[in-house]
Formats: C-alpha cells, structure tokens, sequence
C-alpha cells in the first residue's frame, strides 16, 4: 500500500506542483469561508475572533426565522427566481429556434452577435441605464409616456413594479447569450432527418415540432434542472443596485439582506446565519431538481 | 435552393429585427444623447440621431480625475488579474485532467463542490479581512482569481489533447512540468485567450469585491466611480459650472457620457470572445 503511495507521489509529484496555487486558492477562500459558517452559531467579536468567540448554538437561527424579514425575503428571494425562470427560460429557446429557421448565414450571425451583447455589460452599467431610462423627470420611458398624454410614473417607488422590472432586465441581459447552447445543440442535428421528412412532404412546422424539438431535448433538460436548482442566485450586485428603501417590500432579498445586516451593521454572526440558510435551501433545490429529473427521464446532471 | 417568401419567414425575420432594436437602441440612445446639444436633450427631443453634434461632455468626462484614476486602477486589475487567473486555472485544470495523478479524485471533488455550496459573504469577508487584503488591490484580484466553471472547462480542453504528444515528449526527457509548459499551453492558445477574455470581462465588471473589500477611493475601479457618478449622483458639479458662460452641461448628457466611456472596452473586445465560446459554454454547462 505504502509502496504503490510512495510511487505514485513520485510519478505525479510535478502535476501536483502545478496543482499547488489552485489548491491554495480553493482553501483560503473557498473552504475556509464553509468553516468560517461556524460563526452563525456563535456570538461574533470583531476582537475574540472566530476561533475565541463564545457558542450560542442555534440562537441566530431561531432569530430569523422567527424575524418578521423571514417570510417577506424568501418570498421576494424565491419570487424573482420564479418569474426569471417562467420568462428567462423559454426565450432563448424561442431565440434559437427562430435563428435556426433563418438560412441566410450572415443576417443570422448578425442578429446573434448582436443579441449576445448585453450579457456582457455589467451590472452598474445595465442598472444605470435603467434607473436613467425609468427616471420621472427626464427618462426616455416617461417622455413617452407624457407624450401620450399620460401622467409620469415614478417606476422605482412603486414595489408592484419592481419584479416585472428585474426580469425584463434578465431577460433582455441574457436571452442572446443562453440561445447559443441551444443554436449548438441545433446544429447537431443530422441534416439527413429534415431531408428526409421533406420528401414524405413535412411541411415547415410540422419539421420544427417532430426534429427540431425533440433534437434539443435533452439541452433543455438539463439546462432546466440547472436553472431549477439555481433559483434562487439572484444576482445580489443587481438587486443591490437597483433596489431603494421605498421598495424593500418587494425587492429586498436574502443576499442583501445579508449584505446591509452583516456589513451595514456589523451583525456578521446574524448575517452569516441567513448566509448558510440560503445555502442550503439552494442544495436542497439543487438536489431535489437533479433526483426528480433522474426518476422522469434517463437526464441527471450527475 | 428555392426562395419562397411566407408569413411565418416575414414573421420571424420582424420578431429578429425586434431583437436586434431592442438590444441596440438603448446604446444609440445613450450615444445620441450625449453627442447632442444640450438644448435638444433638455427639450427631450433626441429619439435616435444626434442633433447638434458636438464632443463637449466627453472632453469633461476624460477630463475628471475620478474616471482617469478609475481607468487606470481597472486596467490593473484586469491585466494584473487576468494573468494571475489563467496560471492559476490552467495549471491546476491541467493537474485534474490526469487521471492518474495522486488525489485525482479528491481534488476533483473539491472543485465541483464550491460550484454548488459555498461559505457565503460573511464567511469570505472575514476571511479576506484577517488576510489583511481589505483595502489593498489584491482584494480585486485573489477573492475570484479561480472560476470553477473556466475551470471544468479548461480540463475538459486539456484531457482531449493528443496523448501521443506527450508520450513523446516524456520519451526526449520532459516532466510533467515541462510538458505542460513548454508543449500544452503553447498549443493550448485557443482555450486560454478565451476564458482569458472571459476573466478580463468579469474583472473589468467587478464591483462586488470593490464594494465588500475596497473603502479607500484611491484604490476604487471604474464601477465604483461610474456608479457614484450615475447613481450616487456625484456629478462633478464644480467643473460642471466653470465650463461658464453660454455652455450649459446637461447632468443627463454627462451620466450617458459616463456610461459609454466606461464600456467602450467591453464592446470593442466582445465580438472576439464569440469565436470559441459555443463550444466552450457546451462544454461547461452540459458535461459539467
């Protein structure tokens, strides 16, 4: 045992080499922030450490479940991750079968390198613009809006409106982006099959329900269950940037909670708390989509 | 090939031509606006050409201190970045294609772990504060040096290089190390000016770590200045009035001005990252 140990180090001691600076990276700071969780079960000094820090068990736990911020942030955390999958999810399929039905080369890679930019602005940028866009006094949205006679609508102060917002934001953000898996998956599919289907007279629609669709099945499957089980990442950078105390009602989610309790006023052990919560319910989602798909069809991601 | 004109071709070619307005029109809006003079934007009069062409709010906007500080603190941290990034992830994506190297499975296991549960902010912070990386520009550039997606990527790449390759150069004498470095990664352009590309944009839109780990405004990257500017609102209102007489600058033309400023990098360089990515993002999200 030893031996084959000792030979094997020494046939892969200069992979493990190169190995090192990612193994470091990965332990500083991926694995010991999953040990530093164990202040969400401690009462946090700044200056006892987390080591030296006095247990208190699941004291911060009970906290916020039973904090009346509880139900409203898994509500509004959950809500957004619902409505970006019901109107994020099928576009780029929708963008992609589209792209797909269009047989000049170079309009097709105009609409879809255009169509990809977005996904490539960042957060800041793409919330200016909105805040800017939306804004009552001199937004574009409302100089149209007036234009047709109407009052302003001062869209960042009304909560109903705020998710609506946020999933068009996603949506337009990254439609372009997530067809191309699709558009990959498509052009995998054997010509010969829309050959054939052509010479018993299939017509154009009748080709996209009975190939085209069943051809990029098993992406949309998967992608599914990926898009299931990250319901709940919600991209705090955006929220952060876009949302204002006026609309905390609809807007305030998990992760910026954490943010304003933890850093804004220095409750790290709370914070963290909320922090592990999130991540479980998100393995739980995960492990959930993955197990339910696996039962269904022969599809898992693992 | 037939060329026969139906609805359903007329439709679909409207619904791309929408796709493709929607997706530039914001951008020649915000260009129009800022290239126009001021009375027609305060007329609200711009819908899509410049009317009044003139350069007057960039020459304020290159001119602010913040933005050229910004620039310039952004640019080291994506070249800084990028290259500290790539090493890392491509010696250690090469390390766990080998199936035989010792803990193969457990380093693997590590990675994909982190793709799925992680510390969370708190946890990181303290981590990153008790390094005494707060406030210094490694803050920018360790917290995400590794993305474990580029990385599962770049593995995918290296375990389909040509074995016989490095059978070879084993046979005239190299390790391991050698081999990667002097015969992988010199055929391995490909994979790593992409996800090279794919760092230096994440890096150039980074504002999470600026916000969690950066307090001192000489260190801050342009997302922080371009957002205390557009939606803090800290317009430099000093300069703004000492442009002086007949030239009013109109905040909404400045803010527009900001804002392509600061994504002119990303749009030249974007059309470049199309050219490997499908088969990379296919590789990363479906055989992950």
């Amino acid at each position: 045992m030893a031996e084959t140990f000792v030979r094997k180090f020494n046939q892969s001691k200069y992979l493990l080499l190169l190995f090192i600076p990612c193994l470091i990276y990965y332990i500083l700071f991926r694995y010991f922030p999953m040990f530093g969780v164990i202040i969400s079960f401690k009462e946090y000094n700044i200056f006892k450490g987390v080591i030296n820090s006095p247990w208190v068990g699941f004291k911060y736990y009970e906290m916020f479940f039973q904090s009346h911020d509880f139900y409203k942030l898994l509500r509004n955390t959950f809500l957004l991750g619902l409505y970006k999958l019901l109107f994020g999810f099928p576009a780029p399929i929708l963008l992609a079968l589209m792209l797909n039905e269009v047989k000049q080369r170079i309009f097709k890679k105009f609409v879809q390198s255009i169509s990809y930019l977005p996904h490539f602005i960042s957060n800041v940028v793409v919330v200016s613009m909105i805040l800017m866009f939306l804004s009552p006094s001199s937004g574009i949205v409302n100089q149209l809006i007036q234009a047709f006679g109407m009052d302003p609508v001062n869209f960042m102060s009304r909560p109903e409106l705020f998710r609506a917002i946020y999933v068009l934001s996603e949506v337009w953000q990254h439609t372009g982006w997530e067809a191309i898996l699709y558009l990959a998956a498509l052009s995998s599919i054997d010509p010969m099959l829309y050959e054939a289907a052509e010479m018993d007279g299939a017509s154009r629609w009748k080709k996209t329900i009975h190939i085209t669709l069943p051809g990029i099945v098993p992406v949309i499957i998967v992608l599914f269950i990926l898009n299931i089980g990250s319901v709940l990442d919600i991209s705090f950078e955006k929220v952060f940037l876009l949302y204002n105390p006026a609309i905390y009602e609809t807007s305030d989610i998990l992760s910026t909670f954490v943010y304003r309790t933890g850093l804004g006023q220095g409750n790290f052990s709370y914070a963290s708390a909320v922090d592990v919560f999130t991540g479980i319910i998100g393995l739980i989602f995960i492990y959930s989509a993955n197990s339910i798909s696996r039962k269904v069809g022969e599809t898992s991601v693992w | 090939m037939k060329y026969r004109l139906s609805w359903g071709k007329l439709l679909i070619v409207l619904f791309l031509l929408f796709v493709v307005a929607v997706t530039l029109y914001p951008f020649i809006y915000m260009i129009s606006v800022s290239l126009s003079k001021d009375i027609y934007v305060l007329k609200g009069q711009i819908s899509l050409w410049p009317k009044g062409l003139n350069f007057k709010v960039y020459r304020l906007v290159l001119e602010d201190p913040r933005i050229v500080k910004g620039y310039l603190n952004t640019a080291i941290y994506v070249i800084v970045g990028t290259t500290v990034s790539l090493i890392v992830t491509a010696a250690g994506a090469y390390a766990v294609s080998k199936k035989e190297m010792l803990f193969y499975r457990t380093f693997t296991l590590l990675i994909v772990f982190t793709i799925f549960f992680g510390g969370g902010m708190i946890p990181t912070f303290l981590v990153v504060k008790s390094l005494g990386l707060i406030d210094t520009r490694w803050a920018m550039i360790l917290p995400t040096a590794v993305v474990s997606w580029y990385l599962i990527i770049m593995r995918t790449f290296f375990s389909a290089f040509p074995k016989e390759l490095e059978e070879s150069a084993k046979i005239d004498g190299l390790n391991d190390f050698g081999i990667f470095f002097r015969l992988v990664l010199p055929l391995s352009k490909a994979v790593l000016a992409t996800i090279g590309l794919f760092y230096a944009v994440s890096i150039w839109n980074n504002f999470y770590s600026a916000l969690l780990y950066l307090r001192n405004s000489d260190l801050f990257p342009l997302q922080v200045v371009l957002r205390n500017i557009v939606l803090a609102g800290q317009v430099n209102s000093v300069k703004v009035t000492s442009i002086g007489q007949d030239s009013l600058i109109v905040e909404e033309s400045l803010k527009y001005a900001t804002i392509i400023v600061s994504t002119v990098p990303i749009l030249l360089i974007y059309p470049f990252l199309q050219k490997y990515f499908s088969q990379g993002a296919m590789v990363g999200s479906v055989k992950g």
